[in-house]
């Protein structure tokens, strides 16, 4: 009995963990442009922190072949030519860290061409490091009451 | 809990024992296998549209790391065409009985070699030209070859699957993970086996082939080294062997002794982490790196990658259980303990897998209808869209996978540092660690 309730005392403190609402600091939204650099197979810059409400501009630069960016979570895109520029412009509506990554074929390790867009803080990270912690402490004493509780069966 | 026998179900058991089944399916693989060396050597040489990258890297990986290895243990190695063409000559038959009189040499394995330290090396190699092998369908198309005639030259000197035994990359962790499966297959009654006259299992029969993977499945304890080919059940004279339901991870409870199983453990633990961060990271010049072979950034890499396998993750795996006043001598303690990695090592792959798949899932529509990258469009799909899929729920999916892992990591640690006499705290911090740095890499 005690195991079981011990088990549902950390599941629920898991839920907390992993959806318990944050404090949000409230920056005021501003106008911020990167201009990224693309070569095979790589972002310069790769990473890439803006707050959210931010309306965010890309401004691609392809150095050799035609590559693009695309924004996880976000699902917009852009295509640049070599030697030109394309613009993207989307307000980062959405906290927390997206890969952007080439959605034009550009040789042979175009799936891996892949850069991080942080948006505000990556809260899910914390969240989820704070998982592991309480993970790997809750074994120990759900275990042992486990342990006891087989014991006490067999007995 | 008890196992559950699923070969008491009689039309389960006559698909696995009848050839035919067994056989179709082999015959639908080694046509996909022989296409996947074609498209690689003669398709489109760009990697996202052609057959063999799209098919083996992407679907065939997806299907083996998602669902087959944690939930069916050996099943793709009772299906693999790899070994095949090899035991068909070395038998010098399809389904016939075998003949008697050996066909080819017929060897022994070197029992130098009777271990998978051959595999980790395989593994190795594949691995740290994994960036060009995963993208580049000719480099992939001869890879496939050189396995299936690797395997059939071994047939033809060596006895049994020699090549899937103790050489194929994939087999080697295969292996180890299949520990973890809920399914096993295991005698029912050892007394049986014990007086059983001729072995049939072991040294076949009229009724079929003696083990192919070189296995007594009498003394069989875990699924690390069983290829669940069902010869035994066929042969078997008595109905003594079943196919069973069973916890997961049933097997880790007695921990291996074994180093290069243990190496193994580290080997796959060791690569996941660094294909997060290689190839899903950020990082440009490490990409660089890994796919310039033969550059001088990328022999940096290759000792990187070999220092924190060896060196790095072991060592400081050892740092927990150094203590000189334990009587089980140190290699048995690390062997036994590094049994703790192989559930997380698993589940890293899984969340490696899920970002990678599901990014490049939406390719596989369109190389269906053109394999070879040659304007086809043979179901209507060649001009699929390329879409990353259920972007919003990988990172979840991905915490999870690794939360689990911990947890069952921590749970396998408990067991095996209790086997050898130490405390786990040093061990769960380790893989807690280890979980935090996969974290990082991958959300």
């Amino acid at each position: 009995m005690r195991f079981y309730f011990s088990l549902l005392l950390f599941v629920m403190a898991g839920l907390v963990v992993a959806f318990a609402p944050l404090p949000v600091q409230s920056i005021a939204p501003q106008e911020r442009t990167f201009r990224i650099n693309a070569r095979q197979y790589a972002y310069s810059p790769s990473e890439i922190h803006v707050n959210p409400g931010d309306t965010v501009t890309f401004e691609l630069v392809s150095t050799d072949v035609v590559h693009g960016l695309y924004v996880d979570g976000y699902g917009v895109s852009v295509e640049a030519d070599p030697g030109q520029t394309a613009t993207l412009t989307f307000t980062a509506n959405k906290p927390g860290s997206f890969r952007f990554r080439c959605n034009v074929t550009c040789g042979a390790m175009h799936p891996f061409m892949i850069g991080k867009l942080t948006v505000g803080t990556n809260d899910w990270l914390y969240r989820a490091i704070g998982l592991a912690l309480l993970a790997a402490i809750s074994v120990f004493p759900l275990s042992s009451l486990f342990n006891r509780n087989r014991k006490k069966e067999v007995l | 809990m008890n196992r559950i026998e699923l070969t008491r179900n009689r039309f389960l058991k006559n698909i696995l024992v009848n050839r035919y089944p067994q056989l179709a399916v082999f015959m639908v693989m080694l046509v996909g296998y022989i296409f996947a060396i074609l498209a690689g050597l003669i398709g489109t040489p760009v990697g996202s549209h052609n057959f063999s990258i799209v098919f083996v890297w992407i679907a065939w990986w997806a299907v083996l790391i998602l669902v087959a290895v944690p939930f069916f243990g050996r099943g793709w190695c009772a299906i693999c065409p790899i070994p095949l063409p090899g035991e068909w000559l070395q038998r010098g038959a399809v389904l016939a009985p075998p003949d008697k009189k050996p066909m080819w040499l017929n060897l022994r394995w070197p029992k130098a070699l009777r271990n998978i330290w051959l595999q980790n090396i395989s593994f190795l190699l594949l691995a740290l030209f994994s960036s060009v092998l995963l993208t580049t369908p000719n480099i992939t198309g001869i890879v496939l070859a050189v396995m299936l005639f690797g395997a059939i030259g071994l047939s033809t000197i060596f006895e049994r699957r020699a090549f899937c035994r103790f050489l194929c990359p994939v087999g080697g962790f295969i292996g180890i993970y299949s520990q973890i499966a809920p399914i096993e297959l295991r005698i029912k009654e050892k007394q049986v086996c014990a007086s059983c006259i001729g072995k049939p299992c072991y040294n076949g029969s009229a009724a079929g082939y003696g083990c192919p993977w070189d296995v007594f499945p009498g003394g069989l304890t875990k699924n690390t080294y069983c290829g669940l080919c069902m010869e035994c059940i066929r042969t078997c004279p008595h109905d003594n062997i079943a196919v069973s339901l069973r916890p997961f991870s049933a097997d880790l409870a007695k921990p291996s002794t074994r180093m290069d199983e243990a190496f193994k453990a580290f080997i796959m633990f060791g690569s996941a982490m660094i294909y997060a961060g290689v190839l899903l990271g950020p990082w440009g010049f490490l990409k660089d790196a890994a796919y310039n072979v033969g550059t001088g950034a990328w022999f940096v890499y290759v000792l990187a990658f070999l220092v924190l396998i060896f060196g790095v993750l072991p060592g400081t795996f050892s740092l927990g259980f150094l203590s000189t006043k334990n009587p089980i001598p140190f290699k048995q303690r690390f062997a036994s303990l590094s049994t703790s990695l192989i559930p997380l090592g698993l589940m890293f792959w899984v969340a490696f897998s899920l970002s990678f798949v599901m990014t490049n899932a939406s390719y596989i529509m369109a190389a269906l209808s053109d394999p070879l990258g040659l304007g086809w469009n043979l179901f209507g799909t060649a001009d699929a869209v390329w879409q990353p899929m259920l972007t919003t729920i990988l990172a979840p999916a991905q915490t999870l996978s690794l939360v689990g892992g911990l947890i069952w990591s921590a749970r396998t640690a408990q067991k095996a540092a209790n086997e050898v006499q130490v405390s786990s705290l040093p061990l769960i911090a380790y893989s807690f660690i280890a979980t935090v740095i996969m974290l990082w890499l991958l959300l």
